[in-house]
């Protein structure tokens, strides 16, 4: 089966910085796949390529065989290839709801004139997004706060709505930002159930940059390592935990030799 | 929209189509068709300003395009025959054309980039108007004929102005006629998708195009039924004033048009409507004043920004999003 996004021979500089070099691998249908590396390794650059919110210098990122490199975000959004924020971006003058519905803009069958007028498919749309937008609430567990404002929300809450908009454009892919960043243990272990049945229950392909390791070996299919801006290992969980080029990295080389 | 929406609409209608003529009638008042008809005319270009604003942008040239569109209709009128009813909705049109070619440019900047650009495009067009030849330069263009008799397959819906008894309500009534359309549609954008797309554009631009939404696309669209709007105002002032000069818009209409919308509040779809009139009719008022009527106009405005940062209308109004 064709790999649904393939990454070949990546590479991004600024001016004299190269932030990533000649990255290449392939992210399969349906599969759950983290790229970890140490601060400044050049994961959120990938990312960026990957959503095509940053030009690649070289190389180029394949959905479906087609690519997407160098394209507009919200063409590649379009396409299905949807990323979330490492930051706690949302829109904060709205409600969590709210926030979902607007999110499913890529769904509205109608045009904006139709919106306009209050035509026949735009009165469906709105109901459509509405009820789309209270499963989504239930599915990731935000019935409490569903008429919360943004702006009043706690991080970890923050990250949740984070992923419901980018759940509420109707993905293929899903590219998530650090998910668990900001979250303390249970709340992260209750998003790498609703990541894994996002994966199980709705079929989506899920890519995540992540730095708490308990929870990437926990929910990974397959890990990819970075280390100044190369890619330096690719396993699964075992496969990567038992690597010596990743424990060095991570512990660095001074360290391992003190025997640390 | 709820009961106590539907009968302040009400209301406000009666109020400005039977309430204000009937008023000015008793207390012979006519000035005041004057200054009523200017405030209903300027709110319609401030909706545009506010909708600008909707998507994040301080927009302070609105004059250009109210200057602009007061001359297609002015030159297509006196150069080309047309009659006013037709120049009204060229001249939006043509000022929604402008901004798309302008917009394309400029709307990629944000902040104060995007507001000093617009800033220079009111000056722009004055000198623009000063230097072409189908506008008369300096001179401008004058004795322009009032508007004509308006029939729709034999229908006579609208009389000639120049045969009317009193031009200066029907001028009225035109003005407020065409502000309750604006604003009509002006609440319909932000209730609509439409208006939910710009408030996600407003709160977060790269959120906005992580969700698909084109923004470049999305911002011409607002620029263009903003200068739309203001492009209608300056044509029908054309048509009270029956002259046009390449200064009868500057740079201080465009500032007070981005003013009107502070005044009244970004967060109310009313707020440009409302803050047109208080300053509007307010500087009019002060001119008891004297040499002081600036001094006292600035000193409430700033009195007005440190108070209510978010302008008169949230004072009666607390809740959160649009209104």
């Amino acid at each position: 089966m064709m790999p649904i996004l393939q990454i070949k021979n990546l590479t991004k500089r600024y001016g004299g910085l190269t932030a990533n070099n000649d990255i290449s691998f392939d992210v399969a249908e349906g599969e759950i796949l983290s790229v970890i590396g140490p601060n400044g390794a050049g994961k959120s650059t990938l990312f960026k390529q990957i959503a095509s919110f940053v030009s690649v210098t070289s190389g180029e990122v394949l959905f479906r065989g087609k690519t997407i490199s160098n394209l507009a975000p919200h063409v590649v959004a379009r396409m299905g290839v949807v990323r979330t924020f490492q930051e706690t971006t949302i829109f904060k003058s709205m409600t969590v709801r709210e926030n979902i519905i607007v999110a499913h803009h890529l769904r509205s069958k109608a045009s904006l004139l139709g919106f306009f007028l209050g035509s026949k498919l735009a009165r469906a749309d709105e109901a459509a997004f509405g009820k789309s937008a209270d499963d989504i609430v239930d599915f990731l567990g935000l019935e409490a706060i569903r008429n919360e404002l943004a702006s009043n929300l706690p991080q970890g809450h923050l990250r949740a709505l984070g992923m419901a908009i980018g759940l509420a454009t109707g993905p293929t892919v899903l590219l998530l930002d650090e998910p668990f960043a900001g979250m303390n243990h249970d709340e992260t272990m209750k998003m790498v159930a609703s990541v894994r049945r996002l994966r199980d229950e709705r079929g989506v392909t899920v890519m995540l940059v992540e730095h708490d390791m308990p929870a990437v070996m926990k929910i990974s299919d397959r890990i990819v390592v970075i280390n100044f801006g190369e890619k330096i290992a690719e396993g699964t969980p075992a496969e990567i935990q038992a690597n010596p080029r990743v424990i060095e990295a991570y512990l660095g080389s001074e360290d391992a030799a003190i025997g640390m | 929209m709820t009961k106590t929406n539907l009968a302040g609409i009400g209301v406000f209608l009666l109020v400005v189509f039977v309430a204000v003529p009937m008023m000015i009638a008793v207390s012979g008042r006519w000035d005041f068709y004057y200054t009523l008809t200017s405030v209903a005319l300027l709110s319609i270009g401030s909706a545009g300003v506010w909708l600008t604003f909707y998507i994040g942008r301080i927009n302070i040239g609105q004059g250009a395009y109210a200057l602009m569109g007061g001359y297609v209709s002015a030159v297509l009128m006196t150069k080309v025959g047309v009659s006013f009813w037709l120049t009204l909705p060229l001249a939006g049109l043509f000022c929604a054309v402008i901004s798309v070619a302008i917009g394309l440019p400029i709307l990629r900047l944000r902040g104060v980039y995007f507001a000093m650009i617009t800033l220079v495009l009111t000056e722009v067009t004055r000198l623009t108007a000063l230097a072409l030849p189908v506008t008369n330069g300096a001179k401008g263009i004058t004795s322009i004929p009032l508007p004509g008799a308006l029939t729709v397959f034999g229908v006579p819906l609208i009389p000639d102005f120049a045969t009317i008894e009193n031009p200066k309500l029907a001028f009225y009534l035109l003005a407020v006629t065409l502000m309750v359309l604006t604003y009509a549609a002006l609440w319909r954008i932000v209730n609509s998708r439409l208006g939910h797309l710009c408030r996600s554009l407003q709160q977060n631009e790269e959120l906005a195009s992580s969700i698909g939404v084109n923004t470049a696309h999305l911002r011409l669209l607002a620029y263009a039924i903003s200068s739309f709007f203001g492009g209608i105002a300056g044509a029908v002032f054309v048509a009270i004033s029956q002259s046009i000069y390449p200064s009868s818009f500057v740079v201080t209409d465009s500032v007070n048009f981005m003013l009107y919308c502070f005044v009244g509040g970004l967060g109310f779809v009313m707020g440009p409507m409302l803050g047109t009139f208080l300053l509007y009719f307010g500087w009019d008022l002060l001119s008891v004043a004297r040499e002081y009527q600036l001094l006292i106009y600035s000193a409430a405005m700033i009195a007005l920004m440190l108070v209510l940062p978010n302008g008169v209308l949230s004072l009666f109004d607390r809740r959160e999003g649009p209104k």
